[in-house]
């Protein structure tokens, strides 16, 4: 399969078929959460804080209840209590206490759109009058929505019980500082006192929302004997099983959780925020419910990524090599703990070969929805401060920032962030192609700027199942687990496909219910391709080699003897050559002694490969109004293998733009009463097709050794660069560096006149 | 509250259904009729997910009443293609993979298929305005773009063949 130069050959791994649930979503077919009718369903409706932090003195719902139409009411008091357990999702975790007490608040309420109770009836409608009918009486208490205020000693307290973890000098002081997370290697004064020159800033961002199209909603029947069925739209349907069996003290296999086609999640469906509650509505009603938020309850609600403060030095000697560095950030985790302050510090400086440096993180709570992921959680406010000083080093000693780069980047051998050495890993790569590459070199005009920044996201790998089953006409049929997100189901059939040697059309791809299929950890962490892809491979290879041992059955011949060559049996026994089709072969399952030709395979693997992107962002500002516009951009991404290259490049533009979301526009607004300003897409803006130019790709295929086909993770990495490179680009422009996402007009021109 | 009955045209069907005097154009459509193609994004006309044509006017069906919809013609995703045979917009974004998770895939088509029918030949900064209104957050809209572009020029060759 290798041609003269080394790469290989593939039929189907890097054509661009269509998906094989594309035409269901170009003609309505498609079956999005909201979108699943159950016979005798009725409508579920919450009722959600209006304080940021405030102690539930108690709640009437006796008028509600009593509301004709009205099937049930829930509140906190119907949650089991849960002893304390640390779950990992897979993109990020935390504790089943506190996702139990997100889903509706028991004493008191941390953030303005928490969960107070919830009502269930014939229509929505009577269901949202009757949430009208509920009185709370809530004692309100001092709220902190900013994160350097929840840091001060005399912020208000939001948990009683939190002291702050991995501190040299445990403190029994009640904090909002959850933990402090140090990664360092050698002396970093040391190193910063080596260098010739040193670049320091203070950098910020908002929080801001993932603004996936589709708010959440699922609709859920509990049956007399305590099995639930839950239809939902999430990254991941076993994580839906496995944490509402936990919240609700429920056997995991009562619990069959079927996933609809998901709107969007960027990391914010790897949580749940409905669907104990909607167990327990339908439980109460002894009717299916459905349970829907508003577009407002999902900025209100639902977790954003978290907004930082990070203070940054860098020093370099005269020859533009990195000497030693220091990073000192702050995320604030929302409601309860967890804002990536982990993944943030390994990918902070992990494009980097940096003798001496020293990293520090803290989580901090905030009276804020919790957060959830957010495509490379928690590091791309982190690199954007870290590539804005790179930046910055460059331009003092007035080398070419890819050069500077180049000159810095880690390739394989060197240690990555855990300290195990990188496999190939493709950023010099990227960055000699940036070099090279036309917009590069491209002139400017007045008022515009160019800007390059890197990013690094380490990937995961995580547990799939998958199964390959042959039909009786010799087409085949690929299971996961994994919902797919981005045309995962096209690349999952292409690599079964390329593995039996069968025209793609003859492969269908499902992702099935958790009743029908293996565990998978959720679509997230950019591991589908990579893992459950693996976890296909394997068990198409399992498939051949049955087919194989089946055609030797047939001819009288050992195994050894017969070879699979382009989707067929050859036997190669002296004197007995002959060839099989798989449809021969199929054909004969049914009467075989050995029964029909299927397989499962689970994984685990531990080796993802590293996400490496680099972008050329060119912007104009408007010196009279702030207004800055995205001319061009030049995407540049390590892709290990693009399984399908269409799906690939729409993972970095996508990135890209969610990026310039990030870095111009998007950002968490708070009135004094720590109420959310801006809960909607008016005001929360987020990039409209006018805003943008095209978004130019270029990927570059550095193989990952320990997937079949060389495939590494894509979906995260392209949002690390864009903020970094706005930013370099607009400060390029004006001359000021910008240190303050988001990066509005008011603040760009407030910016350049304090500068002046 | 009593009903208002409502006798519409859908995508050339003639329709009828009860509903209250405040439900949407969208709600109707979607719990009503079970024409759930169309989609909620926000409910409030900032997303475009539930874009329709109204008498061949592009709106936002969560802005429009039910009742408003007597007497008039209705489009939506699902009256697109002809039977099983695609549009040529539904053609090439499939095979521009101008859509990732596919929710404001119907909004995006019906609202391009209103462009093309206004201009047969927009040019990349027309596309872009008249799809402002629609939001996607998977794509960065250089494949809706693309795709819009490709099936503009197909329409356009349809056209001078015939």
């Amino acid at each position: 399969m290798n041609d003269m130069s080394g790469k290989p050959q593939y039929r189907v791994v890097g054509t661009r078929p269509v998906r094989p649930d594309g035409i269901d979503k170009v003609t309505g077919k498609a079956v999005f959460s909201a979108d699943h009718f159950v016979a005798g369903m009725i409508y579920g409706a919450i009722l959600r804080s209006p304080h940021a932090h405030a102690r539930i003195r108690s709640i009437d719902v006796s008028k509600a209840a009593a509301l004709p139409g009205v099937q049930a009411v829930v509140t906190g008091a119907d949650f089991p209590t849960l002893q304390s357990l640390e779950v990992e999702l897979g993109e990020g975790g935390g504790n089943i206490v506190d996702f139990s007490r997100n889903c509706m608040a028991r004493d008191k309420v941390y953030y303005d759109g928490h969960a107070v109770a919830a009502v269930a009836a014939t229509t929505l409608a009577i269901a949202t009058e009757a949430l009208e009918l509920i009185t709370v009486d809530y004692e309100v208490l001092p709220h902190v929505t900013d994160l350097a205020a929840a840091m001060a000693p005399d912020a208000p307290i939001l948990h009683d019980k939190i002291r702050t973890k991995g501190l040299d000098t445990p403190s029994d002081k009640p904090t909002n500082i959850t933990m402090r997370y140090v990664k360092q290697h050698g002396d970093a004064a040391a190193g910063l006192a080596r260098a010739k020159v040193v670049a320091r800033g203070s950098f910020s961002s908002a929080p801001v929302h993932q603004g996936y199209l589709e708010p959440q909603a699922c609709t859920v029947s509990y049956n007399a004997d305590g099995q639930v069925l839950i239809w939902a739209s999430s990254q991941g349907a076993f994580m839906i099983r496995t944490v509402t069996a936990q919240i609700l003290n429920i056997p995991i296999a009562d619990i069959r959780v079927t996933p609809l086609e998901i709107g969007g999640g960027f990391g914010g469906k790897t949580v749940i925020y409905l669907e104990p509650v909607a167990v327990l509505l339908s439980k109460k009603s002894g009717r299916p419910v459905r349970l829907a938020m508003s577009r407002s309850d999902v900025f209100r609600a639902t977790g954003p990524a978290p907004g930082t403060v990070c203070d940054v030095a860098i020093g370099a000697d005269e020859n533009g090599i990195l000497t030693g560095a220091e990073v000192i950030f702050s995320g604030s985790a929302g409601a309860f703990p967890g804002s990536g302050t982990h993944p943030a510090a390994i990918c902070s400086l992990a494009c980097y070969k940096i003798p001496d440096y020293y990293i520090e993180g803290q989580d901090v709570v905030t009276n804020m929805a919790c957060t959830a992921a957010y495509r490379s959680p928690g590091a791309p406010p982190i690199i954007f401060a870290v590539e804005s000083v790179i930046d910055e080093l460059a331009n003092t000693l007035g080398i070419d920032p890819i050069d500077f780069r180049l000159r810095n980047a880690v390739q394989e051998g060197d240690p990555s962030p855990t300290g195990t050495p990188f496999g190939p890993i493709g950023l010099k790569e990227i960055l000699e192609a940036a070099k090279v590459h036309q917009h590069w070199s491209e002139p400017l005009g007045p008022n515009q700027g160019r800007g390059i920044a890197a990013g690094y996201w380490p990937n995961f790998g995580g547990q799939s199942t998958a199964a390959v089953s042959l039909t009786d006409d010799g087409t085949v049929i690929v299971t996961t687990g994994s919902p797919d997100i981005g045309g995962s189901r096209a690349s999952m059939a292409m690599m079964a496909a390329e593995v039996i040697g069968l025209p793609y059309e003859n492969v269908r791809a499902i992702v099935a219910d958790t009743s029908s299929i293996g565990y998978s950890m959720l679509t997230g962490g950019s591991r589908t391709t990579f893992a459950t892809g693996k976890a296909v491979v394997e068990a198409a290879e399992k498939v051949v080699d049955e087919m194989r041992s089946r055609a030797a059955q047939i001819w009288g011949v050992d195994g050894s003897e017969v070879e699979w060559i382009d989707g067929e049996a050859s036997c190669t026994a002296p004197g007995k050559e002959a060839r099989l089709t798989i449809k021969q072969i199929a054909g004969k399952t049914g009467m075989s002694v050995k029964g029909p030709i299927s397989a499962e395979s689970t994984v685990n693997p531990p080796d993802p490969g590293p996400g490496i992107a680099v972008q050329i962002v060119d912007v104009e500002v408007d010196p009279d109004t702030g207004t800055v516009t995205v001319l061009r951009v030049t995407a540049l991404q390590d892709v290990g293998r693009a399984i399908h290259p269409s799906y690939v490049e729409g993972q970095m533009q996508g990135g890209v733009v969610q990026g310039i979301g990030w870095a111009l526009n998007e950002g968490y607004v708070f009135n004094a009463k720590g109420q959310l300003d801006n809960a909607g897409f008016l005001d929360y803006r987020i990039p409209v097709a006018s805003d943008l130019p095209m978004i130019s790709t270029v990927m570059i295929e550095v193989p990952w050794p320990s997937h079949p086909f060389g495939v590494k993770g894509v979906g995260e990495a392209p949002i690390c660069p864009p903020m970094g490179a706005v930013a370099n680009a607009v400060s390029a422009a004006t001359g000021v560096r910008m240190r303050h996402l988001p990066m509005s007009p008011d603040r760009i021109l407030s910016d350049i006149a304090a500068a002046q | 509250m009593s009903k208002i009955l409502v006798s519409t045209t859908v995508n050339g069907e003639a329709q009828e259904f009860a509903c209250d005097p405040s439900t949407s154009l969208l709600d109707a459509l979607r719990t009503e009729l079970h024409l759930t193609g169309t989609k909620e994004g926000c409910g409030s006309g900032d997303c475009g997910a539930c874009t329709v044509s109204l008498d061949g006017e592009m709106v936002c069906s969560c802005l429009v009443l039910a009742a408003e919809a007597e007497g008039r013609s209705i489009g939506t995703v699902e009256g697109i293609a002809e039977g099983s045979a695609l549009h040529p917009l539904q053609t090439r974004f499939l095979e521009h993979a101008a859509l990732q998770c596919g929710f404001c895939t119907p909004g995006f088509l019906v609202a391009a298929k209103s462009l093309l029918e206004k201009n047969p030949d927009p040019d990349e900064t027309e596309i872009r305005y008249w799809l402002a209104g629609n939001l996607c957050r998977c794509t960065g809209y250089d494949k809706i773009v693309r795709a819009v572009q490709h099936a503009a020029a197909d329409l356009r060759q349809e056209r001078t063949v015939a």
